[in-house]
């Protein structure tokens, strides 16, 4: 094995490759093998490292010098006194942006120091931008698949169940149902055939963490995935990948492959008697589909609508037989927990809602992009201490919590605890960890307008309260930014909210009035001035602004 | 559809019928390899398809019309899909939409007449850390602006 001073982790997330990140991966290798560093110095290309907004990034270690916002001549720059000379470039450093000035402050710290990172706690990122995604060698030389192996040597499927129960995880795909109790229903469940799918369907608006875990560390899952099979007693797994994610869908097969060839996946799994497979399918675009049931049903071919419930999948899925459909991240949490214990996990984050949670920061906000924390954190860190405030100094207007089917919540909710129980007491929702941050220049019903849109093109038409629903809450919508709606729409806006909330058939229709209803709670002036045809924020093109005087 | 382009795909077709054909639940993954071959699946190729898997038209054709990636009339040579979602809506989307309508004279929905782009929306893409984003056939765009996008579509 060859020894390299340096490792150099040059970020191959989507959004540093639009920046060009390839680009400057084969000038950085030109570069270090005209100083003829090649046999001392390796470049590698991971998953998202986190700070979407500063791409291209990449980190020298064993320094853990972070660098951002990458151009060709600063990789000449790195290269020269970096990887050569063993001088950090310091005006090139990675610093998290001040919130209002905008100025960077102070020396280099090492990266670890900086608030970004320092108050996130990885456990399902643990591999993601420190590791190649497409070396299983790189996976198992962090401890990857040594949670499998205890489990199929060392403990019964009922024990493994237990340790997943006794941690208190709960989905991370957007209801919070807890996992081991999931499981528990299908390990009791007699059948020749039992499947364990993994939910990688994600089209919650704002949301891109599965798809950074895919391409990041795509081990974690397939890990993840067999110890479920293991537990439950399915021989089969299937990765639901939507199907514009192309980049994960290659990292997760070409994973397969490896962790197939070295005998972790197949027949006889490390010389026991559990086999587990994993093929990988993808989605059409439908948003419906990340749906459980609506998944289930467009694996078998069909068009994704969601099913009745009960029977629940765990009982009776994928053909008819007991089917596990767990979240991206929920699986990648599940080597860890085995490898730590229950007690260790449950000592991150709220005793409620325990474990961290990947949460992915847009919108008008400093630094996009993903960050993982633990439960319970609040508003206010995630928005002023890790995302690094609002660009320009502007002001919190709202967050809409859990992607566009959460609630929206004002500055009011800035110190409550993020996680699954608070949010859903007012309203809105933890789901799938997407957080949308507005500022004060935007007008509610202009957003407002965009959400419903969303959900009347995605309703798959199934049940009348979300097939009509959808559509009328939008035409309301539109009818307040044009100035023509009077008081009894909104009095029908809050009727037919409160209608599918309790009517719809599946979480898109129930969901889909949480945003309208929490705005209409919380910006009720706003509403007003719209209806007396005046827009505030000078948004809604055919109302006038609101006068200085009123 | 001309006799001339079914005569050309139909031994692709067949091959790709009977190679999905034992598999249950494959039809999904069969409509995008067919999509490949014209680029979209026409009346004719779906009654094929109904056919060499034994089940309805209706069923074929329900399937294509449910999922937003399976086109049942031709496109452009390039379908630009835009992302009209929160997270892209706020950044600026709207600009950058209007951009595209003005260099290109079509409207969502539409070709261009020389039948090189059509323009669609698309729900979110996951690309929000780049927001406002489109994505050309497979190719990802991020961070637009009015004039970013009309650079993009100069190179085409």
């Amino acid at each position: 094995m060859t020894i390299y001073r340096s490792h150099v982790l040059v970020c191959g997330g989507t959004p540093c490759v639009l920046k060009g990140a390839r680009t400057l991966k084969d000038l950085l290798l030109k570069e270090i093998e005209r100083y003829q560093l090649s046999d001392e110095i390796r470049v590698v290309e991971t998953g998202c490292l986190g700070p979407c907004d500063d791409g291209p990034v990449l980190i020298v270690y064993p320094e853990g010098a972070m660098y951002s916002k990458l151009k060709p001549t600063d990789i000449l720059k790195i290269v020269e006194h970096h990887l050569l000379k063993g001088r950090i470039v310091e005006e090139l450093v990675f610093r998290e942006r001040q919130s209002s000035a905008g100025a960077l402050q102070g020396s280099a710290v090492p990266l670890e120091q900086e608030k970004y990172l320092s108050l996130q706690k990885r456990v399902v990122l643990r591999n993601c931008g420190r590791i190649n995604p497409d070396s299983i060698d790189e996976y198992i030389a962090n401890n990857g698949y040594l949670a499998l192996g205890q489990a199929v040597t060392t403990l019964t499927s009922d024990q493994v169940v237990k340790i997943v129960a006794d941690s208190k995880l709960q989905g991370r795909g957007g209801a919070g149902f807890p996992t081991g109790l999931k499981w528990s229903f299908t390990a009791k469940t007699t059948s020749d055939q039992k499947y364990i799918i993994c939910n990688a369907d994600e089209g919650e608006p704002g949301t891109f963490k599965d798809r950074l875990i895919m391409e990041g560390d795509p081990h974690g899952i397939i890990e993840g995935m067999a110890i479920a099979g293991y537990a439950v007693g399915a021989s089969q797994g299937i990765i639901y990948i939507r199907g514009e994610y192309g980049l994960s869908i290659e990292r997760m097969k070409n994973a397969i492959k490896q962790a197939t060839d070295y005998g972790l996946l197949g027949k006889k799994i490390l010389g026991t008697e559990f086999n587990f497979e994993i093929d990988v399918r993808s989605g059409a675009g439908a948003y419906v589909c990340g749906e459980e049931t609506a998944l289930i049903e467009s694996l078998e071919g069909n068009r994704g609508e969601p099913r009745v419930k009960p029977p629940f999948p765990g009982i009776a899925g994928l053909w008819g037989k007991p089917t596990i459909v767990n979240n991206v991240e929920t699986l990648a949490n599940i080597a860890p927990i085995i490898l730590n214990g229950p007690e260790w996990f449950r000592s991150i984050g709220t005793e409620n809602c325990p474990g961290t949670k990947v949460f992915t920061m847009l919108g008008d906000i400093n630094n996009q992009g993903l960050v993982e924390v633990p439960m319970g954190i609040t508003l206010r860190e995630i928005v002023y201490e890790v995302g690094g405030g609002i660009p320009g100094g502007r002001g919190f207007k709202m967050a809409q919590t859990g992607g566009t089917s959460g609630g929206c919540l004002p500055s009011e909710f800035l110190d409550m605890p993020m996680d699954y129980d608070t949010l859903s007491k007012v309203g809105s929702a933890l789901g799938s960890g997407a957080m949308l941050i507005i500022d004060d220049t935007h007008c509610i019903v202009d957003v407002l307008k965009s959400f419903m849109k969303f959900f009347c093109h995605e309703s798959c038409g199934k049940c009348t309260p979300c097939r009509e629903g959808t559509t009328r809450l939008y035409e309301i919508v539109l009818a307040l930014s044009e100035g023509t709606a009077t008081d009894t729409e909104i009095q029908l806006l809050k009727e037919l909210s409160g209608a599918m909330q309790l009517s719809a058939l599946c979480g898109l229709g129930q969901s889909a009035p949480n945003s309208l209803l929490t705005c209409l709670n919380f910006f009720a002036d706003e509403f007003q001035a719209h209806l007396n045809g005046q827009c505030p924020s000078g948004i809604c093109k055919n109302l006038t602004i609101e006068s200085e005087a009123v | 559809m001309t006799v001339t382009s079914c005569n050309i795909q139909k031994p692709n077709l067949g091959e790709v019928i009977k190679k999905y054909k034992e598999f249950p639940g494959s039809l999904l993954d069969l409509l995008h390899e067919v999509q490949e071959i014209d680029g979209y699946l026409s009346r004719d190729v779906m009654q094929q398809i109904a056919e060499g898997l034994g089940i309805s038209e209706s069923k074929v054709y329900g399937v294509a019309t449910f999922y937003s990636l399976f086109k049942t009339a031709p496109t452009g040579q390039f379908i630009i899909r835009i992302c009209e979602s929160a997270p892209c809506h706020i950044r600026g989307a709207q600009e950058v939409l209007e951009a595209i309508e003005e260099t290109l004279g079509i409207k969502p929905g539409e070709t261009t007449l020389d039948g090189k782009f059509t323009l669609e929306f698309t729900s979110c893409l996951g690309l929000c850390g780049v927001a406002p984003a489109i994505m050309i056939n497979d190719q990802v765009y991020g961070n637009l602006t009015s004039d970013r996008v009309k650079e993009v579509l100069l190179n085409f």
